[in-house]
């Protein structure tokens, strides 16, 4: 299992393959790779936004994302885990985070992911700062994702 | 004792400040903690608190060196 948060650029699909080429236990064992990739739109709530800053807590964000991860493993039978979430400035089309699983079938890898990042967008603690013409706003919630 | 506190994203602008060291009476609750840090201000419906990192309600009780954050809804991923 490997948790960052990053400062700099993140390139999801170089992460995955790298991570999953240095972590030998899942060669023939992983019949199923499911990853999630979210990355910073154009447009929020019908404005322009042109840059975005990501603040997280240090020190909780990376435990809280480390007890997701965990609770995920005990209630799917996984093998492996990767999260990545960018903090700093970021600008549109920038990926923002990556969730990878792994695991011998498909279900619960495809179950795990998905609950991961719906898990990380309610609680792990990050905030955004949008950069519209107009100045600057927080984001006040995130969008429901079932 | 003394707590150490934690202001984030927007109640950090709010407030003007990342953060203080409180020093306050032997038996308090986070909330009691948000009075003095943030000099008396009503706390907004939508904090959320976490004690020593791991979340927590606002009547929930801190101990001398305990970390105590106070931050709005999460927005990440």
């Amino acid at each position: 299992m490997k948790i960052e948060v990053r400062a700099a650029a993140l390139d999801p699909w170089r992460e995955v393959a790298d991570y999953e080429q240095a972590q030998t236990a899942l060669h023939g064992a992983a019949g199923a790779a499911a990853v999630f990739v979210g990355s910073m739109r154009d447009l929020n709530e019908g404005d322009a936004i042109s840059a975005m800053t990501l603040e997280h807590y240090p020190g909780m964000t990376e435990k809280h994302l480390a007890k997701i991860c965990t609770a995920a493993a005990d209630r799917w039978d996984l093998l492996d885990t990767l999260v990545v979430h960018r903090v700093g400035e970021l600008h549109p089309a920038d990926p923002i985070v990556l969730v990878a699983v792994w695991s011998a079938h498909r279900k619960d890898a495809f179950e795990a992911c998905r609950h991961i990042m719906e898990d990380l967008k309610s609680n792990a603690p990050f905030w955004k700062k949008e950069q519209l013409q107009s100045g600057h706003r927080w984001v006040e919630k995130n969008t429901a994702g079932y | 004792m003394t707590v150490a506190v934690k202001f984030f994203a927007s109640l950090k602008e709010q407030l003007g400040c990342d953060g203080a060291t409180v020093e306050i009476g032997e038996v308090a609750t986070a909330a009691d903690v948000w009075l003095q840090a943030s000099g008396g201000k009503a706390m907004p419906g939508n904090v959320l608190v976490a004690i020593n990192m791991e979340y927590s309600g606002q009547n929930a009780t801190v101990h001398d060196g305990d970390e105590v954050a106070f931050f709005p809804p999460v927005t990440g991923g």
